[in-house]
C-alpha cells in the first residue's frame, strides 16, 4: 500500500482521454451529455464543498475521489514538498481515530512541537553550538517517544480496509491533491464520516517519523533513478520564476526541516471547503447520500479562498539545456513552453500531441522507431509539471543502443518543423477525433476513473460537464490552426532540452565480456 | 458476503467517548465510527460466463455486458518463455510482439496499425513467462471486422523481417539498460537466487541470444504452440451470444486442431541457497534489500491460511511491515512482504524494502525481525479476524464487473483450476482457524533459510555488510555482443 504522489501532472484526461464528439454513428447509447446528465446530481454545501454524485448501479460498490485545488505550486521557499507531506498526514487520523487517549496525546504533541522548534532554531542559527543542538535534539527525540505511546498505528486506513475498502490511496501533483478509495455500497455513511473527519480536524501525529518516510520516497523516486534525477534538473531549468520550478516531492533540506506548524498552517490556508470537490460514483442514491453529506461534511466551517499565485512565468527569451552526466544509458527530452490548459488553443495542442505521439501511426513513432530506427521508444507528456498554469509540452526519445542523443534530437526537430511547414492529413485529423471519442467511452465504465475525470474537469473548467463538451471543440480544430500553433510552439527560444550523457565513473571497470557463458548473467 | 458487525462497546468506553466529544466542541452530534451500522448488502450474485468448446478444441468463455457499445476479447495461448531453449532466450517475447507488429498474410503491420487506430480499436499480443496473451477491444459496430483481423493475427502472422529487426533492436536496447534501474536489478538477480540459474524462470536475453533469433525461428515457435486447442478465448461486452458464436466459428471454425502435446516442465532448483549476496550500484542514495526463498503454488493446502498470513504481514495500512518499519521507524517508503502464490509453479516468499544507505543494517534486521515475529509473536485472534473481514468485505471488488469475472475464469481455465474456485474462495477464508494461520506462518516464514540480497553503493552499505562473514558479490556486468556482430 503506497501513498503515492505523481511526478507527472495528475490524470491527464485532457490529453489521454480527449473526447471527440464526432458526428459518427456509434453514439446511440447513453454516452452523450444529455442522457449522462440524468444520472448526475451536483450538490454544494453551504460551506462551499461541491459534491458530484453519479448513479452507476452495475455492482453494489462505489468509488470516490476528493480533489483539493492545491499542489506544490502553492508552496513557498523553504517549504517545498509540504503539499505532499500534508497528503501523507491525511492518513494519520483525527482526535477520535488513531489515538489511545487524545487529551494526553494532544498535550504531548504540543510539547513535541515546542521541542522541535527549539532544536531547529538552534541548529539553523549562525553560531549553533553543537552541544546545545545535541541536547535539544535529545529532548525532541524523548518527546517524540512520549507522543508515540498514544498512537494506534494506521487506524484510519485500517478501518477502511477492514470494512472492505480497496484502492485506498492519494496523490499530489503540482496543481492538485487527490484522495480516493472504494467501498461496498452499504458503507456510504462510513465514507461520509471518515472523509469529513479526516479534513475536519486532522491530527499531525507521527509527523517527524513520516518526514523520514517522505525522505525515503525522494531517495527512491528521484535520487536513485536516472530519469528522476534528470527530470528534477529539467523542471527547475524550465521555470525561472513560477513555482512549477520546484519538485513536487520537495528539496531534501526542506523535507528535513519543515515542521508540524508549517503543515498545519498550510492545511488551514488551503484546505477550505470551497477549494474542494468530491465525486462519488457507483451504486448510490442521491436522496440518501445528500443528507449524509450535509450531516458530516456540513460540520466543516467555511474559510476564505486561498491567495492566488501572483507569479507568471516570464516569456522565455533563451533556449536552455540541461546535460546530466550519469552512469546510465542516454535519454533525450525536449520541452516547449505553452499556455495553461484553459487557453482557447488547448484543443489544437491536443491535436498536435495526438498526431505526434499517439500510437504506432503517430509521426514520432513512425519516424524515429519504425523508419530511422534510432529510438526504441518515443512519447510526450502533454502537460508538465502541471496544467493549471502555463507549463511545458515535453517529448522524450529513448535512443537505441549506440545511438546518440543528437541523432534523436535532429529527428524530433524534423518532425516539429514539418508540422509548421505542411498541413496534417485528413486521416490524421479524423483519427484524432475518433480516438478521442472512444477514449471518453472507455473512461465511462469504471467508477474511480469516472470520478477522477469529472473532478479534474470540474476543477479546471468550473464544471464537470466540460468533460463532455470539451470534445466538441475538436471539431473546430483546423489544419491551419495546427500550423499556426506549431509555428509559435516549436521555437528555439521557447525550448528546454534535457539529456543524460553516459559517463562511467573513474575506477569502475567498463563492462567487458563477463564470461557468464550461459546467457543469463 | 460476510459483513463484520463490531462488538458493542463497554459502558466505560462509551463514557470516555462522551467526554471526548465534549472536549471537541461542535461535533457532538456526530457518531463514532464504532457506532455506525450498515444495512446488509444484498447477496452477491456473481455472473458466470458461458463456456463453449469449438470443434477444433478452442475454448470460448462469453459474458454479455451492454452498458457501453464496446466489445473486448482476451485470449490465453498455451506457451511461455519458460519453454525457451537456452540459446534462444527472447524468442517467446519476440514472437509475442511480432504476432501483432509483423502483420499477417493479408495486411502488413503498418496496415494493421492504420486499420485499428482509424477505428480507435486495438489488438495487442505478447508472450510472458507462463502464458501467451492476445487481446482486442473495439466499438460494437466494428466487432466483425476487427475480429476477422484478430483471427489473422493468431492464424497467419507474417513475422515481417523489417519488424523483427525493430523488435530485436528494442530488446538489445533494453539489455543495454538493464542495470540502470535498481528495481530491475533486484527482481532479476533475486529470482536467480530463488529458482537457480539453471531455471528458465530466471533467464534473460543477451545480445548473443537475440542476435541469433531468425524469422524462421518465430514461425517455428508459432507453428509449435499456436493452435486452436491451445487457446482459451474470453469475450465480454456488447454482443449477442449466438451472433458472437457464429462470428467466432466463421473466423476460427476451419482452423485445424493441433497435436496434443504435453509441454516440458520448467526446471527449478530444489532449494533456495541461503546466504548474503551483494550487487554494487553506486548511483543510488539508498540500498535495496530483498530476502526470501521459494514460495508455494495456489493448490497448496496452506493456501487460505497464507492469504491471511500475507494480509497480516503486509496486506494493508495497519499491517505489520507498514506499521512497524514505515510508520513507526520511518525506515522506508516502500516495504512489502509475503509468501508468493503462483498458479502452476512455486512463487517467491519475499520481503523487500529500500532504505538510506546508513540504515541498511537496520533495514535487514527489521525485515528478519518481522519474519521471526510472525512465529514468536504469532498472529492474534484480532489480527486474524481483521484480516478475514478485510478480505471478505472487499471480495465484491474482485467481481464487480463482467470483465473482472471473465478474467478470473480465463485464468482458472488456463491453469487447470476448477471453475468453482471463485465461489469457494470466501468459504475457504472463513474456515481458516487461528491455529492454522500460526502453523502456516511458522512453516513458510523461516528467516534462517532466507537468501538476502542487497543492491546499493559500496561505501554506504559497507558497515552493514561487514557484519556477515561470507558475502557473495554478484557480477551483473552485461556480456558483450559476439565478436564481429
Amino acid at each position: 500500500m503506497q501513498i503515492s504522489y505523481r511526478v507527472w501532472s495528475q490524470v491527464k484526461c485532457i490529453v489521454l482521454v480527449v473526447v471527440a464528439w464526432s458526428l459518427s454513428v456509434a453514439m446511440v447509447h447513453a454516452q452523450d451529455l444529455g442522457s449522462f446528465e440524468q444520472r448526475v446530481t451536483q450538490h454544494t454545501l453551504k460551506n462551499g464543498w461541491t459534491f458530484i454524485l453519479v448513479e452507476r448501479p452495475v455492482a453494489p460498490v462505489f468509488s470516490f475521489i476528493t480533489r483539493v485545488n492545491v499542489g506544490s505550486a502553492q508552496e513557498g521557499a523553504g517549504q517545498t514538498g509540504l503539499a505532499h507531506m500534508f497528503e501523507h498526514m491525511a492518513f494519520k487520523g483525527t482526535p477520535r481515530i488513531g489515538t489511545k487517549d487524545y487529551p494526553a496525546e494532544k498535550t504531548a504533541l504540543v510539547a513535541l512541537e515546542e521541542a522541535y522548534q527549539e532544536y531547529q532554531q538552534e541548529k539553523l542559527s549562525r553560531n549553533a553550538d553543537p552541544e546545545t543542538v545535541k541536547s535539544l535534539f535529545d529532548v525532541f527525540k524523548q518527546r517524540q517517544n512520549d507522543a508515540s505511546q498514544y498512537v494506534i498505528k494506521n487506524e484510519f486506513g485500517d478501518i477502511i480496509e477492514r470494512e472492505g475498502g480497496v484502492a485506498l490511496n492519494a496523490f499530489t501533483g503540482a496543481d492538485v491533491t487527490g484522495y480516493f478509495y472504494s467501498l461496498p455500497a452499504n458503507k456510504i455513511e462510513l465514507f461520509a464520516y471518515l472523509e469529513s473527519e479526516r479534513f475536519l480536524q486532522p491530527v499531525f501525529r507521527e509527523f517527524y517519523e513520516e518526514r523520514d518516510v517522505v525522505m525515503e520516497e525522494r531517495r527512491l523516486r528521484t535520487e536513485s533513478q536516472p530519469f528522476g534525477r534528470l527530470l528534477e534538473q529539467f523542471v527547475s531549468t524550465a521555470f525561472m520564476a513560477h513555482p512549477y520550478h520546484h519538485p513536487v516531492i520537495g528539496y531534501a533540506s526542506d523535507i528535513q526541516s519543515y515542521t508540524m506548524t508549517d503543515a498545519k498552517q498550510f492545511y488551514e490556508t488551503q484546505y477550505v471547503p470551497s477549494n474542494m470537490v468530491t465525486a462519488i460514483v457507483g451504486d448510490i442514491q442521491p436522496k440518501t447520500v445528500i443528507p449524509l453529506l450535509e450531516k458530516y461534511f456540513g460540520r466543516i466551517p467555511a474559510g476564505s479562498p486561498p491567495p492566488p499565485i501572483r507569479t507568471v512565468e516570464p516569456k522565455s527569451i533563451t533556449e536552455k539545456t540541461v546535460i546530466l552526466k550519469d552512469p546510465s544509458q542516454p535519454l533525450y527530452l525536449e520541452g516547449y513552453h505553452k499556455p495553461a490548459v484553459t487557453h482557447a488553443d488547448q484543443p489544437v495542442y491536443d491535436a498536435i500531441d495526438d498526431v505526434l505521439t499517439n500510437g504506432r501511426t503517430s509521426r514520432l513513432f513512425r519516424s524515429l522507431v519504425r523508419d530511422k530506427q534510432i529510438a526504441v521508444s518515443v512519447g510526450a507528456y502533454g502537460a508538465y509539471p502541471g496544467e493549471k498554469y502555463p507549463h511545458v509540452w515535453l517529448a522524450y526519445g529513448v535512443p537505441g543502443r549506440g545511438v546518440t542523443n543528437e541523432t534523436v534530437q535532429k529527428a524530433l526537430r524534423e518532425e516539429f518543423t514539418k508540422l509548421q511547414a505542411q498541413d496534417v492529413s485528413d486521416e490524421e485529423l479524423a483519427r484524432f477525433r475518433t480516438r478521442a471519442k472512444a477514449g471518453l467511452l472507455r473512461a465511462l465504465n469504471n467508477n474511480l476513473g469516472l470520478a477522477m475525470h469529472m473532478t479534474d474537469y470540474h476543477m479546471l473548467f468550473g464544471d464537470w460537464r466540460e468533460l463532455f463538451r470539451y470534445i466538441e471543440r475538436f471539431d473546430h480544430v483546423t489544419k491551419a490552426d495546427i500550423r499556426r500553433v506549431a509555428t509559435a510552439l516549436f521555437q528555439p527560444t521557447n525550448r528546454i532540452v534535457g539529456m543524460i550523457e553516459t559517463v562511467v565513473p573513474a575506477g569502475v571497470a567498463m563492462p567487458t565480456s563477463a564470461s557468464a557463458g550461459k546467457g543469463q548473467s | 458476503m460476510l459483513l463484520k458487525t463490531r462488538q458493542p462497546m463497554p459502558i466505560s468506553c462509551l463514557l470516555l467517548l462522551v467526554f471526548l466529544m465534549m472536549v471537541i466542541p461542535g461535533h457532538a452530534q456526530v457518531k463514532q465510527v464504532e457506532e455506525l451500522r450498515y444495512p446488509p448488502l444484498p447477496d452477491l450474485v456473481i455472473p458466470e460466463p458461458e463456456r463453449v468448446v469449438l470443434d477444433n478444441g478452442m475454448v470460448v468463455l462469453m459474458m454479455e455486458d451492454h452498458e457501453l457499445p464496446l466489445v473486448s476479447l482476451s485470449a490465453f495461448i498455451r506457451t511461455g518463455a519458460r519453454l525457451e531453449p537456452m540459446d534462444k532466450i527472447g524468442i517467446a517475447s519476440l514472437t509475442g510482439t511480432l504476432l501483432r507488429t509483423g502483420g499477417t498474410t493479408k495486411k502488413t503491420g503498418d496496415e494493421l496499425d492504420e486499420f485499428l487506430e482509424g477505428k480507435a480499436a486495438m489488438i495487442e499480443t505478447g508472450i510472458g513467462g507462463t502464458a501467451g496473451k492476445a487481446s482486442m477491444s473495439c466499438l460494437t459496430e466494428d466487432f466483425p471486422a476487427v475480429l476477422e483481423v484478430f483471427g489473422d493475427v493468431l492464424r497467419t502472422p507474417a513475422f515481417a523481417s523489417e519488424k523483427l529487426k525493430i523488435a530485436k533492436n528494442r530488446m538489445m536496447a533494453s539489455i543495454a539498460r538493464q542495470n540502470d534501474d535498481p528495481g530491475d536489478i533486484v527482481s532479476r538477480e533475486f529470482k536467480k537466487l530463488v529458482y537457480g540459474k539453471g531455471s528458465p524462470y530466471t533467464w534473460v536475453p543477451t545480445y548473443a541470444t537475440i542476435m541469433g533469433i531468425t524469422q524462421k525461428d518465430l514461425a517455428q515457435w508459432h507453428e509449435t504452440y499456436v493452435h486452436p486447442n491451445r487457446i482459451i478465448l474470453g469475450l465480454v461486452g456488447d454482443f449477442q451470444k449466438d451472433q458472437a458464436l457464429a462470428l467466432l466459428n466463421k473466423v476460427f471454425g476451419d482452423w485445424a486442431k493441433g497435436p496434443e502435446v504435453k509441454d516440458a516442465e520448467a526446471f527449478i532448483q530444489e532449494q533456495t541457497l541461503a546466504g548474503v549476496f551483494y550487487v554494487e550500484k553506486n548511483d543510488m542514495t539508498q540500498a535495496k534489500i530483498a530476502m526470501g526463498y521459494q514460495g508455494i503454488r495456489r493448490d497448496h493446502p496452506d493456501y487460505y491460511s497464507l492469504v491471511i498470513v500475507n494480509q497480516i504481514l503486509s496486506g494493508s495500512f495497519g499491517a505489520r511491515l507498514f506499521s512497524n518499519i514505515r510508520s513507526k521507524q520511518g525506515l522506508a517508503y516502500d516495504v512489502h512482504g509475503g509468501v508468493g502464490l503462483q498458479w502452476d509453479h512455486p512463487g517467491m516468499a519475499l520481503l523487500s524494502m529500500s532504505t538510506k544507505t546508513q540504515t541498511t543494517g537496520k533495514g535487514i534486521d527489521a525485515l528478519i525481525a518481522e519474519s521471526r515475529k510472525m512465529v514468536s509473536n504469532p498472529p492474534t485472534e484480532d489480527e486474524v479476524e481483521n484480516a478475514k473481514a478485510s478480505i471478505l468485505n472487499s471480495f465484491v471488488f474482485s467481481v464487480d464487473s463482467p470483465s473482472k469475472v471473465l478474467s478470473k475464469y480465463l485464468t482458472y481455465e488456463y491453469y487447470g483450476y476448477p471453475s468453482t474456485w471463485l465461489k469457494t474462495f470466501r468459504r475457504g477464508i472463513e474456515q481458516v482457524t487461528l491455529a492454522q494461520v500460526r502453523e502456516a506462518a511458522a512453516r513458510h516464514l523461516r528467516p534462517q533459510d532466507f537468501a538476502i540480497l542487497v543492491v546499493g553503493p559500496r561505501e554506504g552499505t559497507k558497515p552493514a555488510l561487514t557484519r556477515y562473514k561470507d558475502i557473495q558479490e554478484l557480477d551483473i556486468r552485461i556480456p558483450d555482443p559476439p565478436k564481429g556482430a
